[in-house]
């Protein structure tokens, strides 16, 4: 049963996809290790970190694709989800610098024994375990967008209202964080990390096999959401874009599928926030903030939403160009970004990878037709097919 | 009172007084109305009868301010929803022709199949063979099996009428409502879905809603006419169109 549904997503451009990713996964944090400082071949780790970083944000894509490119639910606080993973992520990583803060507490991190917390707070036990520290990494996006989405789709809440009370959500969450007593570190949030599972956070080592995580967890995940969507759930799920109540009166429980696909995509989006924050070295409530959920947006739309592919490219590309233009122009970064966003809405509906898939499937019509001119095919398909291009 | 019980015990759908409005507007007004087992059924009426949300009512959409709505003579359709509705055996095809566009004729009629329908059946669903016999069979009765592998964007309009007709044969309902299902259509195509329905009804009851005349005595069965949210007249289409009301509220001079 679940051999089928694996092999299933085995599609052509998901075994490149995935091969690339492993390819990547091997070959980066080689040609950062192994190769001279001095040698053409040599990636810096900076620049390493800088990629893995962008490998999460298309994990984060991936996420949103599957439930606004699949479901059509537009989520404008998919951040909130990716914020929560890091912030679990962070307060393992809190909880491993023990008394080499600049307290010197070997219990309570930096910022408690500043606010004068004279113990930990109950929701911080066990989070200097590993295991439990991943396990809020799903747990708790997957448990939010749970009670989120059971009251949101049960209530038939769709379209923009649903888009706008995502974003409330996410804002709700960064006001909350932002706040000293809630016990995150409040603005400062979480950082002067040491130690992941006993190795330096900052050694180069650690950062090749984060980044290769990252690589081998974005092609996981990628398997696992092409055979969510190459199955017959996936087709409802489409279904449910395109015609809801259809789904519906079929007698399918809508609100049961968008659940189950808003969790699971949230769960993504935690993960991409627990492998974020180590590459980084910071969470703080600015990851809350509602432009960053509308970020991941533009890169899904950019590479092409609903294609799962597409969102990973966008990411890459989008975050690639923001580190160029923020080093370079930094004024001019936030009107390439509008008008990126504007370009591709006017000319590239599709984006990136949905425009080229376009364009073979009118390739291969096009072909048709003079296949039917030269009298090889009979006029009706390449009508059907011509049709299907356009 | 003895034969309203049976009439009630034999009924596959059963409506009583059945009112609802909508701010003020009485779309449904003690409306009671009956479907046999086995039965195709056509009802007709002006605009704003409330043909449609007779519909609504019985597929879960709309709730009844008042009166009963039973299926098999014990279930409450009142308590229950569109997908409880939808698997109790009751499916229902819109006025606009409503197929997913973006799958193909067959994807589409292997949603519709009556199989497990949550989350996890569908993740780990496989094509058997007898659901493939099954949707080759629609296919068939549908006459689509030439254009099976085609995105259901591309059929013509009334051959989308006629897929979701076959969706509907594929969640094998007990009681199919159709609403206005030779809209648009060409000429021979009205005379092909009635042959088809018909043949439909062989198996199950049909309960049609149409404003075409023509269609309404081709097929030629029970007619019922509604009018302000009640029964104007119920018969044959020779009986209930020479009656006065019927041609006063409906079928003009």
């Amino acid at each position: 049963m679940i051999s089928g549904f694996i092999f299933r997503a085995l599609e052509g451009k998901i075994i490149v996809a995935i091969a690339m990713l492993l390819g990547i996964a091997a070959l980066v944090p080689a040609l950062n290790l192994l190769t001279a400082p001095d040698s053409a071949l040599h990636i810096p780790t900076y620049a390493m970190s800088l990629f893995g970083k962008y490998l999460c944000y298309a994990l984060l894509a991936l996420a949103l694709d599957l439930v606004w490119g699949y479901c059509g639910i537009l989520s404008l606080g998919h951040g909130a989800f990716f914020a929560l993973g890091g912030y679990a992520m962070g307060m393992y990583l809190m909880r491993q610098i023990g008394p080499r803060g600049v307290y010197g507490n070997p219990v309570l991190p930096d910022f408690m024994v500043f606010l004068n917390y004279k113990e930990l707070p109950w929701f911080w036990y066990g989070m200097d375990w590993f295991v439990v520290a991943i396990a809020m990494v799903l747990l708790v996006p997957g448990l939010l967008a749970f009670v989120f989405g059971w009251f949101a789709f049960r209530s038939r809440v769709n379209g923009v209202y649903l888009s706008i009370i995502t974003q409330a959500m996410t804002y709700a969450l960064m006001l909350a964080f932002f706040r000293n007593d809630m016990g995150f570190g409040g603005n400062n949030g979480l950082t002067d990390f040491k130690d992941i599972l006993g190795f330096q956070v900052q050694a180069d080592g650690t950062r090749a096999v984060l980044f290769a995580l990252s690589a081998i967890v974005l092609a996981l995940c990628l398997l696992i959401s092409s055979a969510i969507v190459r199955s017959k759930f996936g087709k409802v799920l489409v279904g449910v874009r395109d015609a809801e109540s259809r789904v519906r009166f079929l007698g399918f429980r809508v609100e049961n599928i968008k659940l189950f696909t808003f969790v699971v995509s949230a769960m993504m989006a935690g993960i991409a926030g627990a492998l974020f924050v180590p590459q980084v070295g910071i969470i703080n409530p600015g990851e809350f903030a509602p432009a960053n959920s509308i970020e991941i947006v533009v890169w899904t739309a950019v590479g092409g939403r609903g294609t799962l592919i597409g969102p990973i490219i966008g990411a890459v590309l989008v975050n690639a160009g923001k580190s160029f233009f923020t080093g370079a122009f930094p004024e001019f970064w936030l009107y390439a970004l509008g008008s990126l966003f504007i370009f591709v809405t006017l000319f590239l509906p599709r984006g990136i990878v949905g425009t080229v898939q376009h364009g073979f499937k009118a390739r291969e019509a096009m072909k048709a037709a003079t296949d039917a001119e030269n009298g090889r095919a009979d006029v009706g398909t390449v009508a059907q097919t011509v049709q299907a291009a356009e | 009172m003895n034969t309203i019980a049976e009439t009630r015990a034999k009924s596959l759908l059963y409506l009583e007084d059945v009112s609802v409005s909508f701010d003020g507007f009485k779309a449904l007004n003690a409306l009671s109305f009956v479907v046999e087992p086995g039965e195709l059924r056509a009802i007709i009426g002006p605009n704003g009868a409330g043909k449609t949300t007779m519909m609504d009512i019985i597929t879960g959409k709309t709730r009844p301010d008042t009166g009963k709505v039973l299926f098999e003579d014990t279930i409450d359709l009142t308590k229950k929803d569109e997908a409880d509705i939808a698997q109790l055996g009751i499916g229902r095809k819109f006025q606009k022709p409503t197929v997913f566009e973006s799958h193909t004729v067959w994807d589409n009629l292997e949603l519709a199949l009556n199989r497990d329908r949550g989350v996890f059946g569908t993740l780990f669903y496989r094509l058997t063979p007898e659901d493939k016999a099954r949707i080759e069979e629609i296919l068939d009765t549908v006459r689509l099996t030439h254009r099976a592998r085609e995105y259901a964007a591309n059929l013509s309009h009334g051959q989308k009428q006629w897929l979701e007709i076959g969706m509907l044969l594929a969640q094998e309902p007990k009681l199919l409502l159709v609403d206005e299902p030779v809209a648009g259509m060409t000429d021979a195509e009205t005379v092909e879905t009635a042959i088809l329905l018909r043949e439909i009804a062989k198996t199950r009851s049909v309960v049609v809603v149409e404003h075409d005349m023509g269609f309404i005595r081709d097929l030629g069965v029970k007619v019922t006419c509604l009018a302000e949210g009640s029964v104007l007249a119920e018969g044959s289409i020779d009986f209930v169109s020479s009656d006065p009301k019927v041609i006063e509220n409906y079928l003009g001079r």
